[in-house]
Order: structure tokens, then C-alpha cells, then sequence
């Protein structure tokens, strides 16, 4: 009989704030320690928090990106325990009034499109890190990322598989990106996941749920979901049950571990935080927000699906604004069989020329006109795609000219002419008698050396496919 | 010179009859010779005053300086005041000086005000009789055998015994008006938002207010101008335009409807207050005023409620003080846990563990519905007992402590007697109104007797009308402790 997965995602979104949410201490990663932990964010006695306009904006920008209910009243709440890097001894979070509720994300796997909703978004505040080397036996702790503004978004249970869930967060990741809350640097935790995973029998209730913490890639979210379902269904199958828990995934291993059982959980003794008023939107601040969103990335999406690419180009054609805004104009009254074409050239040589040089594709040196007029030559057959790549966008980069002109002044143009190529073929036939010889008794290996030998008689212009074609002819007949 | 009102002290200050320096001297000599016996201060820094002193007198010499420029003024060691030493009358924070100023400390400092020492007060202000003090209990002046009222009693002692013109005090349950009427002083609870609470170590956040002590409404008006007013650093801070709460001090009474609430004249408010009260109420009639009769119908579960808010708040606020970033820190520990258990065990007094303890019950999982969220509708009745009631009157009048002050170790051993001293004046701390108590007399003992006034939100010119004509009428608030006259 079969399983059934379920899976709910919860991300801690950091938002790209300047400064914190409730102080005015920067936010910027990497400083030295506690350089960045203001008298607010060390709890020093009588210090009070207040909540930051730019957190608040980005929060909303998110509700409204995934079509969710805004709510105009939100209440911050005190989530009670002690641990050293918590300074005040509770964290400011949203509890029962969060403010975002609902909404929904479309994925898209190989089995199709599946719609993900969420139940909540709400805004809360980071703790510090404990760190346990290099102490001599005690911890140190750097309060610099105390305080600084997370967006947590809980997604319902409605992934089915591993491959749903990277999906899933994935586009989270790049609709984060895409209207500018965030800059999902995942190697820095501004993009981290924690999955709640249960198994059942199709049709069958919910399973008891492990939630796996702190997922800051897409391909340990993968691993760990994995193992964890397969642990999960083995442990059922041999007659176990499952122990409602938390449990943390060791990429070494490839294997997830118990932190706490249910038994161990906090009382967090949530209530209202009598330090910040009930946090209340007005209308006119949400319209403003409305009118300054970016397109919609699932929009976008669609018309990406719609001109003919897999999902994959889609995924990676959608990562930042700018490479879409690039893509869809170079798609721009394309012909549909060329698109894909179009859409690798942006995620082969562009994307390595714009990585060898650091730059954002904003900041590409060839445009996206300039790159469909060098694709049309390569889709007409003008150029090889291999003189296209290797010379003509490098000079196109440096400025030397469009494609025609740089395939006009470097002679680059392609050989097509049937009756040309049969010249030269034959030609190159005649002086290699032996290679003639050594194919015909079976050595295949010879027919690419008299490709070669065309091909640098030609110096690398004539068409490949036909010097094939013609070859093949010559040396069979 | 130590009897003088903030108004005599800024004009002689100002026609160079004394020196900011030598009033400073004045009220420090005031203080060796009597804060022994009494206990109304936590740290005195000489050097430091003098140094503030003396730099007033150069702005006093430019002309044109604020009322309260060169007054020394005693503040409650609940505000946080850089480089100084604050207790907040804790064992934990016993090492803690202070890395900033508090907004009301700052606000002081900017009027070219004094700060003239730090004043004792009960643990974390987790009192009504500043016993609870790590410091050691305050005495009355008026009988040191007795509490000065708390938590502010060492604000209350130090200027009751003439060792300072004014103090602050911050009140959550009555912790200025309680100790101002057990020790002869007026002292006025602004409205919840008027005064910031930035630097005032939190109790009670949604309940704590920082406000003025001193001897008459005129000096409780001036004090409030100084401490008054919107501070961005604190979310909970009101912003409205700024006011001169001296400016209908003079006004005439006839008209003034005073409500007077039957539930806060019933059992349990010994007889000697009631007289008291009675007298002051007769008083304003005699001004022109019309009594009228009110009801405060919620008012019995203000106390219970209280004790579930208060707590509650308190609890979370003081998770804080876990030794890890400042503060006392257990000497020895086997782990994180030992750590934080023995440092709390030891930084903390038994009234601030009951406190910790009961806030800790009532908002754990499966109490929260039945204490926390119970309480806080009742805190919404009480809020609209008292807008029902200023449909009918200008002004609630009644007693501020149900008896005069009581022995040192009289009611430690039953915080319930202690918690109901506070029964007339947490009210107004649960609606966010603002209270005030005035000397209205002397009852057993020959021990100050305190009138209650509660006003409607941010009323507070009106009440200082109200309490300034009735000292103009009266002598009570110029009573000196008999045996420490100067």
C-alpha cells in the first residue's frame, strides 16, 4: 500500500531593512561582534522597543504579492524563555493577530501546477548567536543579529512530495527577491526553512508531524525531507509510531536527529507586549504600497509558460527582476521555436560573461536587442552558434559592433553553399587517401578527422551539419 | 531656604540671594545629618551634584534661565542616570550604573535642574511601604517607626524630612500617591503617556508612570512642565502639543462638580481617613464646589485584577536580569540552568519572587483565558465606571490610602493587607487616568491623612487647580515633621 508525504514549510524571511526592527542598530551581516547591538537590543534596563515603518512595509508588500488578507490591526506579542543570546528573555513576535493571513503561491513540478497556501506571515524579531568555540569553556555571545526584522511565512500542509517542497521554496525565494524584502542570501540565513513533515495513508488523517529546523539551502530541504519521509514510513511499517518532535538535520550524515520531544517543549506564556501599541495600518499607506509593486512574479510565470519554456529556464529566468525584464523583452515578438534558444543564450554565455565580471544583467554590456540580432544570425544559419559564442558576443561585449557588423569585419559568415562545400569535400578527399581507406574498413574515427580537415580548409565557416551530411554522402556512394 | 517653594527657590536663585552650589550644599548637609536614621537615599554623589550645580549657576548668571535651573532635585532610583549608580532598590542590579539617561533624567538635566541623589524605594517598585528595598526599609519622618508608603518612599522621606525641595517617583499602583499621603506631600500620577517611560526600568509596562512629588500642587505643576511631553523612544509616549499645567492654578472652584465614589468610603477605610476626607470635601464646598455622588461599580476587582496584570507584566520584564549581559551573577554554577536559578535566587527579594512566580502562573498555558485575559476585561469596566462617571462631575475625590501610615513589619507577613493599601488608587493606574493625593488633614498617631483626586485624560491643569485652591485654603501641605524642623 502506498504513503502519502505532507509537508508545510515555515521560512524566516530577514527582511532588508537598514536597521532593526525595534532599534536603530544597523542590520548589515559579518560586522565584528556586538558592534551592532544598540541599549535596545542589549535590554538594558528601562531601554523600550520601537517598531521600524520600513519592516511594516515589506510585511505588506509580501501579503499583497501572494493575495493575502492584510490585516489593519496586529498585535505584537512576547514569546517568554531564556536562552543567553535572548537578551530580554522574550522575543517580540506576532501571535494570535499576525499580520498576514492567508494567500497562496502556484508551484510548478514535473506532475504539474500545484497551489500552495499559506496560513499566516508575521513579524517578529531575530535573536543573537551563541557561540561555543574558541572560549576555553565558556560561550561567547554576539548580540549583533538581536533584533534584526524576520518575516515568518507558514505555508499549509500541502506539499506532497521533496521535490514539491524545493519547488515551493523556490519561488518563495525568488517572490521575496523579486519585490525587494529580502535579499535571500541563504549562506548569510536571510532565507531559512524549517519543513514539518508527517506520513499517511492516502485519504487517511493527518499524520503526527517531526519538523526539521533550520534548512538554509535548497538541496539540504531536499536531503532532509527525503530521509525524513523514508525514516518515517520505515519506523511505521516495522509497527512504530511517531513522536511528535523537533528534529535537526546533519548534512554530514544525511540524517535527522531529535532535538526536543514534545514532553521538553516551552511554555512560552505568549501575551501582548504592553511596550507596543496594537500595530494599525491605514488605507491610504496599503494603496500607496499597492501602486509601487512590481509586476507580479507568478504574471511573469505564466507568460514565461505561455511563450514555451520549461520550468526549469522559468525557475532561473525569474530569480531577479531584471533577468526577467531582460528575458521577456529578448522574447518579444520572437518566433516560439526560437525562445528556448533565446532563453539559453541568457542562462549560457551571458550569464558566465556577466558572472566573470560581477555584474547584475542590468549592467550587461551587450542588450537584449543586440543579443536577439546575433541569436537570428545563429538561427538562420549565418554563423556557427560556436563562432557566435566564442567570438562575436566576447567582441559584442567590448564594444567592437552588432553581430552583422562583427561577422561582416572578421569574415565569420557561415559556408551554406551546398555546391561549395562538395568542392572542398571533395578536395580534402582526395588528399587523404588513407583516412578514405582506414573508414571505409571501419575505423569511425577517421570520419572525424576528415570533418576536421574540411572545416580548417574553410577556416571553421562552413556548416557543420551540411559538411556532415555531404561526407557521409561522398563516402558511402 | 528648605521650606521654600520651587518658585521662591527659582527667584532667589535668580536675584542671586543663593547660589545654585550653596542650595546644593544646603539639601547635602540635610541629607548626612538625616539620611542615616532615615534611609530616603541609595546613593548620594557629591562631587557630581556640586559639579551640576555649579555649571547652572553660570547658565542662572547669562539670565534667562528655566524655572527649575539650580534647584537639586532627589529621583527615584527607577531611572536610569548615567553614571550613576540604579539599584532600582535591587541586589541584582546593585552593581549597575547607569550607561544613559532615562528621558525624565534627561529632560531635568536639560532644565539645568540638580540631580541631588538617588532615593531608596521597594524592590523593582514591588511595593506599598519601601521595605521591600534591598537597601533596607525607609522610615517615616513624621514617625520613624513607620513606612513612608511606597515603592516611592525614599522620594516621599526625602522631602517630607526637608532633604529635598522635589523628587520624582513613577506610580503603578499607587506608588506616588500612596507614599505622598502616608508622608504629608502632594504627589500627581499623570495620565498613562504623558510622561515617557524611556530609562524608568520597567514593572508594569502597560500601568507604570513616571510623575512629580513635592510639597504643593504649585511645585507638582512646575515639576510636571519639566517631565511632560512626547518622546519618540517610547511607543506607548503620547503626542499632543505640549501645555503649561501652571496656567489655571488661580481659577475659582464655584462650579467644580466633585464626585465623590461610595464604593471607596465603605468597609475597610479606617475612620480617621474618613474624617479627614470628609473635612477636605466640606472644604470644597466652602469653595464653591458641588459634591455630587458617584459610583465606581467595578471598583472591588480592581485589586485582583491588578494583582494578575501587574504580576503578569512584571514576570516577562524581568527575565532580563538572567546575569548574562549586566547585573549580579552567581558566583559559582554547574551549568546555563544553575546559572540562571542561583543568580535569581540570590538577585532577587521574596516579594519580587511572588511577584515573578504568580505572573509566571497566570500566564501559562491553560491559565491565560481563566487570569490574564479575565483581568484584563475587568480593566475595561473599571475604565468605563470612571467615563460613566465624569458624565457626572469634573473630579473624583475620596481617600488615597485607606489608613494612615502604618508600623515598620506590620503587614510583611500578609502581602494581601499590604496589596489593599493600594485598593483606592490602583483604579486609576488600570483605566490610564490621572491621580493625584494632597494632605488633607491628620489622623491616628498624628500621621498625614491623603485626598484623593482622580481626573478625566490629561486633566491634569484642571486638578492642580483644584488642588492648588484647596492649599490656598488650607495649611495642611506646610506641616513640618514635628522633631526635624531645621
Amino acid at each position: 500500500m502506498n504513503w502519502e508525504v505532507v509537508i508545510g514549510i515555515e521560512t524566516h524571511t530577514q527582511l532588508s531593512t537598514v536597521s532593526k526592527i525595534f532599534s536603530g542598530a544597523a542590520t548589515a551581516f559579518g560586522a565584528e561582534p556586538n558592534t551592532q547591538a544598540s541599549a535596545v537590543d542589549l535590554a538594558l534596563p528601562g531601554v523600550l522597543p520601537v517598531l521600524n515603518r520600513g519592516a511594516v512595509e515589506r510585511a505588506i508588500r509580501f501579503g499583497l504579492a501572494v493575495g493575502a488578507t492584510i490585516n489593519r490591526r496586529s498585535i505584537f506579542a512576547r514569546k517568554n524563555y531564556f536562552y543567553p543570546d535572548l537578551p530580554k528573555g522574550y522575543q517580540i513576535s506576532q501571535y494570535e493577530t499576525p499580520i498576514v493571513k492567508g494567500g497562496e503561491i502556484r508551484v510548478l513540478t514535473k506532475d504539474g501546477q500545484r497551489i500552495v497556501h499559506l496560513t499566516r506571515a508575521h513579524l517578529e524579531e531575530d535573536a543573537g548567536k551563541s557561540l561555543h568555540e574558541d572560549f576555553q569553556g565558556m560561550s561567547g555571545i554576539d548580540l549583533n543579529r538581536a533584533g534584526t526584522p524576520l518575516l515568518e511565512i507558514v505555508s499549509e500542509p500541502d506539499m506532497r512530495s521533496a521535490e514539491e517542497a524545493v519547488a515551493y521554496a523556490k519561488v518563495l525565494h525568488a517572490l521575496v527577491r523579486w519585490i525587494d524584502i529580502c535579499d535571500g542570501n541563504m549562506q548569510e540565513g536571510s532565507f531559512r526553512c524549517d519543513a514539518n513533515v508527517s506520513v499517511r495513508r492516502p485519504g487517511a488523517p493527518l499524520g503526527t508531524r517531526r519538523e526539521i529546523k533550520n534548512l538554509n539551502s535548497f538541496r539540504f530541504l531536499q536531503e532532509a525531507i527525503e530521509y525524513e519521509a523514508k525514516w518515517q514510513i520505515e519506523t511505521l511499517e516495522d509497527g512504530g509510531t511517531i513522536e511528535q518532535a523537533t528534529v535537526l538535520f546533519d548534512p554530514d550524515t544525511g540524517e535527522t536527529r531529535v532535538m526536543r520531544t514534545k514532553e521538553d517543549a516551552h511554555d512560552y506564556r505568549y501575551f501582548p507586549d504592553p511596550d507596543l501599541l496594537p500595530l494599525v495600518l491605514t488605507e491610504k499607506w496599503i494603496e500607496q504600497i499597492k501602486r509601487s509593486m512590481p509586476e507580479s512574479l507568478q504574471a511573469t510565470r505564466d507568460r514565461m509558460v505561455e511563450v514555451g519554456l520549461s520550468i526549469e529556464q522559468v525557475n532561473q529566468l525569474t530569480t531577479s527582476r531584471g533577468t526577467s525584464t531582460f528575458a521577456l523583452s529578448l522574447f518579444a515578438n520572437a518566433p516560439r521555436e526560437e525562445v528556448p534558444m533565446l532563453a539559453n543564450w541568457i542562462l549560457g554565455p551571458l550569464g558566465a560573461k556577466l558572472n566573470e565580471e560581477n555584474l547584475d544583467i542590468e549592467q550587461s554590456k551587450v542588450s537584449s536587442d543586440q543579443l536577439k540580432a546575433l541569436s537570428k544570425r545563429v538561427f538562420d544559419g549565418t554563423v556557427s552558434s560556436t563562432a557566435a559564442t566564442t567570438v562575436i558576443l566576447p567582441a559584442m561585449w567590448n564594444g567592437e559592433g552588432s553581430a552583422d557588423e562583427i561577422i561582416e569585419k572578421r569574415g565569420l559568415k557561415q559556408i551554406s553553399d551546398s555546391g561549395a562545400i562538395e568542392k572542398i569535400v571533395d578536395e580534402v578527399l582526395a588528399r587523404n587517401a588513407k583516412q578514405v581507406e582506414d573508414y571505409k574498413s571501419g575505423k569511425d574515427k577517421a570520419f572525424n578527422s576528415l570533418v576536421g580537415q574540411v572545416m580548417k580548409a574553410t577556416h571553421g565557416k562552413a556548416n557543420p551539419a551540411q559538411v556532415n551530411d555531404i561526407l557521409k554522402r561522398r563516402l558511402v556512394g | 531656604m528648605l521650606n521654600a517653594s520651587l518658585k521662591e527657590l527659582s527667584s532667589a536663585l535668580a536675584r542671586k540671594k543663593i547660589s545654585s552650589a550653596e542650595l546644593t550644599r544646603l539639601f547635602l548637609d540635610r541629607i548626612s545629618k538625616l539620611n542615616g536614621a532615615l534611609n530616603a537615599f541609595i546613593t548620594i554623589e557629591e562631587e557630581k551634584s556640586l559639579a551640576q550645580a555649579r555649571a547652572a549657576d553660570q547658565r542662572i548668571a547669562k539670565g534667562g534661565a528655566q524655572p527649575l535651573a539650580g534647584i537639586p532635585v532627589a529621583h527615584k532610583d527607577i531611572f536610569v542616570t548615567k553614571g550613576w549608580l540604579t539599584t532600582c532598590g535591587s541586589k541584582m542590579l546593585s552593581n549597575f550604573v547607569g550607561p544613559y539617561d532615562a528621558h525624565v533624567i534627561g529632560r531635568f538635566n536639560d532644565a539645568g535642574a540638580v540631580i541631588l541623589g538617588k532615593t531608596n524605594m521597594d524592590e523593582f517598585a514591588m511595593g506599598s511601604s519601601s521595605e521591600t528595598s534591598f537597601y533596607g526599609p525607609v522610615k517615616n519622618p513624621w514617625d520613624e517607626e513607620c513606612v513612608p508608603g511606597g515603592s516611592s518612599g525614599g522620594s516621599a522621606a526625602a522631602i517630607a524630612a526637608r532633604m529635598a525641595p522635589a523628587a520624582t517617583g513613577t506610580d503603578t499602583g499607587g506608588s506616588i500617591r500612596q507614599p505622598a499621603a502616608l508622608s504629608g506631600l502632594s504627589g500627581l500620577k499623570p495620565t498613562y503617556g504623558l510622561v515617557s517611560r524611556y530609562g524608568m526600568v520597567a514593572f508594569a509596562s502597560s500601568l507604570d508612570q513616571g510623575g512629580p512629588m513635592a510639597k504643593s500642587a504649585e511645585d507638582l505643576a512646575i515639576l510636571l512642565n519639566c517631565m511632560a511631553g512626547f518622546d519618540a523612544r517610547d511607543s506607548t509616549s503620547i503626542e499632543r502639543a505640549a501645555e503649561d499645567y501652571t496656567r489655571d492654578l488661580d481659577q475659582p472652584l464655584a462650579g467644580l462638580r466633585i464626585g465623590v465614589p461610595k464604593e471607596h468610603f465603605g468597609a475597610g477605610l479606617s475612620s480617621d481617613v474618613g474624617k479627614a476626607v470628609e473635612a477636605a470635601l466640606a472644604q470644597f464646598e466652602k469653595l464653591g464646589a458641588k459634591r455630587v455622588s458617584i459610583n465606581l461599580p467595578n471598583s472591588a476587582l480592581s485589586v485582583p485584577a491588578y494583582y494578575v496584570i501587574a504580576p503578569a507584566e512584571a514576570s516577562s520584564n524581568l527575565s532580563r536580569f538572567d546575569g548574562v549581559r549586566y547585573g549580579h551573577r552567581a558566583k559559582e554554577y554547574r551549568d546555563l540552568a544553575d546559572m540562571y536559578r542561583k543568580t535569581r535566587a540570590e538577585g532577587f527579594g521574596a516579594e519580587v519572587k511572588r511577584r515573578i512566580l504568580i505572573g509566571t502562573y497566570v500566564l501559562s498555558h491553560g491559565y491565560y483565558d481563566a487570569y490574564y485575559l479575565k483581568a484584563q476585561k475587568i480593566r475595561r469596566l473599571i475604565a468605563d465606571d470612571f467615563l460613566a462617571a465624569f458624565r457626572q462631575c469634573d473630579v473624583i475625590a475620596g481617600p488615597t490610602s485607606p489608613t494612615v501610615a502604618f508600623k515598620i513589619g506590620a503587614k510583611t507577613a500578609d502581602p494581601v493587607q499590604m496589596y489593599l493599601n493600594d485598593i483606592y488608587t490602583i483604579p486609576a493606574n488600570l483605566a490610564g487616568l490621572p491621580g493625584m493625593s494632597i494632605p488633607c488633614g491628620f489622623g491616628t498617631g498624628n500621621l498625614p491623612v491623603g485626598l484623593h483626586l482622580v481626573g478625566n485624560y490629561f486633566s491634569e491643569a484642571k486638578m492642580l487647580n483644584v488642588a492648588h485652591q484647596y492649599q490656598r485654603a488650607t495649611d495642611w501641605h506646610r506641616r513640618v515633621p514635628a522633631g526635624i524642623e531645621s
